[in-house]
């Protein structure tokens, strides 16, 4: 049987490999990715909270989970598109070149 | 630890460190894709059907098809070198380290808790069904809130990703009706 102890590390390993992801790679998407692996990595931890907790019938983590993915795909849609605006004016999405404010 | 848990933990793993540190894009968002059904699979594991399920339509269906929109529209899915950060260069040892210390951090905390001890309890028998009725009675406003988010967030990013001409058209074509009028 699976314990709740391995889903929290798993949770810990995606959250590592978001992180990771984020302060080093210099690509703009792919620093958007990192932030998406790191919001699961928290929605998993929710649902695993949820199923071994006290009172798994109110449903309460399984609602933050579908709201939070509704909020994430929302961040998704508009980072994407600042990231492509962006990319119109610096014509790079390469994050060590965007060092101006005034364009 | 059953046999199915540790091949979608593997998955799961593989595919987020392979999103992070292949040098073709395109590549990246594929094992990303494939990390987020690993995910989708331990939500069914853990008897969350419906995130689950919308798990795979909102993250497979639309982020991942999104992400790989902005990387064709952005022409970076051709490998550069200044995309992967080099062995010896600072900022990406100093970025594994931040990462590395934050994971045993939090692995020796889990570790030392007596919280994740218990085994799994009796399954919840939650149905897709209670989740309806929840979500229509007593989560009914931030339903509405989440709607109103969407919605506005959709138009807020055609607005942003709209090209400069387009709107200096729509400027330029404003003025001329002003000058006209006066």
């Amino acid at each position: 049987m699976t314990t709740l102890n391995q889903y929290l590390i798993v949770s810990a390993l995606l959250f590592a490999v978001g992180l990771a992801g984020a302060l080093t790679r210099r690509n703009a998407i792919l620093v958007l990715v990192g932030i998406e692996l790191m919001l699961n990595a928290a929605n998993l931890n929710f649902i695993a909270f949820w199923r071994f907790g006290p009172n798994p019938e109110l449903l309460r983590g399984v609602m933050f989970v579908v709201f939070s993915i509704g909020i994430a795909a929302a961040e998704a849609a508009v980072g994407l598109a600042l990231i492509i605006a962006v990319y119109r004016h610096y014509k790079t999405t390469d994050l060590n070149r965007m060092d101006t404010l005034k364009g | 630890m059953t046999i199915s848990f540790i091949i979608i933990c593997c998955i799961v793993a593989v595919g987020a460190i392979a999103a992070m540190s292949l040098r073709n894009l395109v590549h990246c968002a594929l094992c990303l894709t494939v990390s987020l059904a690993g995910l989708a699979a331990l939500y069914l594991r853990l008897e969350a059907q419906f995130v689950g399920f919308a798990q795979i339509l909102v993250y497979i269906g639309a982020v991942a098809i999104l992400i790989v929109f902005a990387i064709l529209l952005t022409r970076s899915n051709e490998p550069d070198e200044s995309a992967v950060p080099r062995a010896g260069s600072w900022s990406g040892v100093a970025g594994v380290a931040v990462a590395l210390v934050v994971f045993g951090t939090l692995v020796l905390s889990i570790l030392s808790s007596s919280v994740g001890k218990t085994d799994l309890p009796a399954s919840p028998g939650a149905t897709v069904k209670d989740l309806g009725n929840q979500l229509m009675t007593h989560y009914v406003v931030p339903l509405e809130a989440i709607a109103l988010l969407l919605t506005s967030a959709m138009i807020g990013a055609v607005l942003i990703a709209k090209p400069d001409k387009l709107r200096a058209g729509r400027v330029v074509k404003g003025g001329g009706e002003h000058a006209s009028g006066t």
